[in-house]
């Protein structure tokens, strides 16, 4: 197999500096001043000693740890390579961090997807280290003649207390090079670890902060020309004539084309959702020029299936929840006789529109794409499914594509879906040239893979003393539906009944930061919330007797969730927030949810400033098993915090025959500072557990706690996102 | 196409481009300062933040003609080595997720501070609230700024 990889080495040489180093976040001294971060004097070595696909070990003990998975902004980059340091005892001060490119023989799984790059990863990434450092232990034992059981390691060094000897990994990297790799080695105790659990600086931050060209956007190469696409206005509509004559007159354009990215008897894998398969792409020297002439292109359209509006999505799921017949996905006991016994039902709705995602970088990639070649290199979440799709479209062996992931200005789901790769590699082949697609913001938010459309109703059975004796929820989606049947609060009430209504669009979705988690969360804990109120009950006592049910009798066999843990971040959040305590002047609202493995629980606080709400603080408590880093986790719970705000809060994509209706930030509103919440406090569980995700699951409650604390704040429940278009907020 | 002759992070440059290019993609197309950042082509977003004379301005709605004659600066010319006051604080709060922003951001933060020593909160967000960010930093990029304003 041959990989071409000169191109990815000239990417990290213009990335100025060429190094990403990694600091120690507290490493600086006196506070008053800012510290001297930067890099130490690495002495990049003449030779590397390659251990494995992961690590070299140059002469003078510096290490370079490769990062696998592609880096969107949640700073796997940082993270992974430390979980490969810490088992290799590196001195972090002298690692160097390199993105890998695709390459299936050295490396499992890289995806950005799922919040799952550490939690797959965690036991391969430590049995990487630990085995080079066995076959470093195993040299040194040889070089110094001692057992290698009386060997100790340390930040890069081997001792052996005995003798009094000291030797740099980089003595001995040569021969534990030719070291047999051990089949099995010994992991550290958790309880060992000395650079997981501590501080540690994102290892791009000071390019980024630099503006160092670290993006796909940024890639230039030699003799590269600009592309950009028109795609159809509306969805259900599709390219019909072509009149290229004036943008092709235009300065600086040399082609007009149309490419179709699925070719007859295509295929489709799970990535290539699209729906305009067929582009017109112009092709010219500089992105201005490209831009001018993309509006001087004349395109016929034609219709080929229905135009749908946000009005008539509204009433297919309104309809489907009220008269549909669904597909019933649980049920415990008898809810309808419990629903015919309660002493008090509770129902409501809860609906949001579909969303963008709007990564700050829009989408683009570059390719060169030669008679049996195929070299690309740009912002992409999959890039194996990637090489599968290329493989197909291209007619050309996988063993002849290279695919270089650049840092990404923003992912969340949307780089799952490279469409725009693909698109690059034939525009680069139609053309015989290099290009680098580019879309300009109106292209990327109005050709997504959008957060599908969402409508669901809770219905709960209250008892005389309050307790909840029946739930029953339908979900209806466009497409998909947002339940998880077997979530809770399944487990905890007797009667129970999860239904789903997955319905038809022609409208393009996939996965966004927390897919369906990001509405059923929202849904279900302002819902909660709602019962608890109806039951006189406080919100998290409400909560809390439900797992007490959970752990101690559950409802069913099939709960995918612990109870115990769930309960855990609950009371951490409450103990933290001083929940109970009367704040004059503060309006607080709770949730707590489970996704990807790992249990969050948040109290927000509303204040009421000139007449406007005004997220003041929000307390975080947060299981997600052993932190690997732990500023870098917390703001990536920080993060999701903020953006699920704005989202509940600001954002939607609306449509009418067809069209988006949003098309650039002048109308999509997305979160801005002033918005934002004042402080952000997070706690985490310190359980040893092995890590879970961090991504996305602190997106999803958030719009529960607002929900609840604007209710409180205003004394009208918000049942339909975005809520600043609900009646009854201040102001 | 015309010629134009450019003052940029200190030094003279000459461009051949159409009279209508917005000075980002001089920037990014022509000279190859790709720390500039295109995010809407509207002046809505604040990735393409330069400084004009000073002054933060959207550089993807500024066409060439507007910055003859005048001190252009980019983020590569801030500092030469990172040490701009706004850049070691952005740093010390390890803000960045994506980055992508981060530059406009911090074209933006910097401009906020070289008027304004001491910027109360709503100061701030004022000249904050055009520059997005969708990873959501926003509370660490205030921490930052101020910060930064102690040490500026």
């Amino acid at each position: 197999m041959h990989k071409d990889r000169r191109s990815f080495l000239k990417v990290s040489a213009a990335a100025g500096g060429g190094m990403m180093i990694g600091f120690n976040f507290f490493a600086c001294k006196a506070e008053s001043k800012i510290p001297d971060f930067i890099a130490p004097d690495l002495q990049i070595p003449e030779k590397w000693n390659k251990l494995n696909g992961f690590l070299s070990i140059g002469e003078n003990g510096v290490v370079t740890i490769m990062s696998p998975n592609p880096e969107i902004g949640q700073n796997v980059k940082t993270a992974m390579p430390m979980i490969v340091a810490e088992e290799l005892d590196a001195d972090w001060d002298r690692v160097i961090v390199e993105q890998a490119g695709l390459d299936t023989e050295n490396y499992t799984r890289q995806i950005a997807g799922g919040s799952g790059s550490i939690r797959e990863s965690w036991k391969e990434l430590r049995e990487t280290g630990a085995k080079a450092r066995y076959m470093l232990l195993s040299a040194a034992s040889a070089k110094l003649g001692v057992p290698m059981e009386e060997l100790t390691t340390e930040k890069g060094k081997i001792y052996h207390k005995a003798t009094d000897t000291v030797i740099d990994y980089g003595e001995v990297a040569t021969a534990a090079a030719s070291v047999e790799v051990p089949e099995e080695v010994a992991l550290k105790d958790p309880k060992d670890f000395t650079l997981i659990g501590s501080n540690v600086r994102n290892v791009d931050g000071f390019n980024i902060v630099q503006g160092k060209p670290l993006f796909g956007l940024d890639v230039m190469e030699e003799g590269m020309k600009i592309a950009m696409i028109a795609h159809p206005p509306a969805f259900g509509m599709k390219i019909k004539t072509l009149d290229d004559s004036a943008a092709k007159a235009m300065s600086g354009i040399s082609d007009v084309i149309r490419i179709n990215v699925e070719p007859e008897g295509w295929n489709p894998q799970w990535s290539d959702v699209n729906a305009y398969p067929e582009v017109v792409a112009v092709v010219g020297e500089s992105t201005w020029q490209v831009m001018k002439a993309k509006k001087a292109l004349k395109i016929e359209w034609e219709k080929e299936s229905e135009l749908e509006s946000s009005l008539d999505h509204e009433a297919t799921m309104r309809e489907a929840l009220s008269t549909g017949k669904g597909e019933v996905a649980r049920t415990d006991g008898d809810p309808d006789a419990a629903f015919a016994k309660a002493h008090q039902v509770i129902e409501k709705s809860y609906s949001a529109p579909f969303l963008a995602h709007n990564t700050m970088e829009p989408m683009n990639f570059y390719a060169n794409v030669t008679a049996d070649r195929a070299e690309l290199k740009g912002p992409i979440q999959t890039p194996m499914f990637l090489e599968g799709t290329l493989a197909g479209v291209l007619g050309m062996p996988k063993e002849n594509i290279s695919i270089m992931m650049t840092r990404m200005g923003g992912g969340f789901g949307r780089r799952l879906y490279g469409h725009f790769g693909t698109e690059a590699a034939l525009i680069s082949k139609a053309v015989k040239a290099p290009v680098k697609l580019v879309y300009t913001r109106e292209d990327d938010m109005t050709q997504g893979t959008y957060r599908p459309a969402y409508m669901t109703t809770y219905k709960a059975g209250l008892d005389k003393e309050g307790n909840l004796t029946a739930l029953q929820i339908k979900g209806a989606g466009l497409p998909g539906s947002p339940l998880w049947a077997d979530r809770y609060p399944a487990g905890t009430v007797d009667n129970y009944q999860a239904t789903n209504f997955s319905l038809n669009t022609n409208i393009s979705t996939g996965a966004w930061r927390a897919p369906k988690s990001n509405f059923i969360a929202v849904a279900e804990q302002s819902f909660l919330d709602e019962v608890a109120e109806a039951a006189g009950k406080d919100p998290i006592d409400f909560r809390l007797e439900l797992f007490d049910r959970a752990k101690n009798n559950p409802v069913g066999e099939k709960n995918d969730y612990d109870a115990e843990r769930y309960a855990g971040v609950i009371e951490l959040v409450k103990e933290k927030s001083g929940w109970g305590s009367n704040k004059p002047g503060v309006h607080r609202g709770f949730s707590a949810y489970y996704c990807h493995s790992t249990y969050v629980a948040q109290v927000l606080d509303v204040v009421v400033k000139d007449g406007q709400p005004k997220v003041e603080k929000v307390y975080c408590a947060v299981d997600c098993g052993i932190v690997v880093n732990p500023e870098g986790a917390r703001n990536q719970l920080e993060g999701g915090i903020v953006d699920g705000i704005g989202h509940f809060m600001y954002s939607a994509l609306s449509f009418k025959d067809g069209v988006p209706q949003e098309s650039n930030f002048d109308k999509y509103r997305l979160i801005r500072h002033e918005e934002a919440p004042e402080a952000i406090e997070i706690f985490f569980v310190d359980n040893g557990i092995d890590p879970t995700g961090l991504g996305e699951p602190s997106l999803p409650p958030i719009g529960a706690a607002l929900a609840n604390a604007l209710y409180k704040a205003t004394g009208t429940r918000l049942y339909n996102q975005p809520f600043i278009k609900e009646e009854g907020l201040l102001g | 196409m015309a010629q134009y002759n450019l003052k940029i992070n200190g030094v003279e440059r000459q461009v051949d481009v159409d009279a209508d290019t917005p000075i980002l993609w001089v920037l990014r197309d022509s000279l190859n300062l790709v720390g500039t950042k295109y995010g809407c082509g509207i002046a809505q977003c604040g990735a393409c933040t330069i400084h004009i004379n000073g002054k933060a301005v959207r550089s993807c709605s500024l066409p060439i003609g507007a910055a003859e004659g005048k001190e252009i600066t980019t983020i590569e010319g801030l500092s030469a080595d990172a040490s701009h006051p706004v850049q070691q604080a952005w740093i010390e709060h390890d803000v960045p997720q994506c980055g992508y922003c981060q530059a406009g951001q911090i074209m933006s933060a910097s401009a906020l501070l070289s008027e304004n020593k001491n910027p109360s909160d709503q100061q701030i967000s004022d000249a904050m609230n055009g520059n997005i960010c969708r990873c959501g930093t926003y509370t660490r990029i205030k921490a930052a700024i101020k910060t930064a304003a102690k040490h500026s």
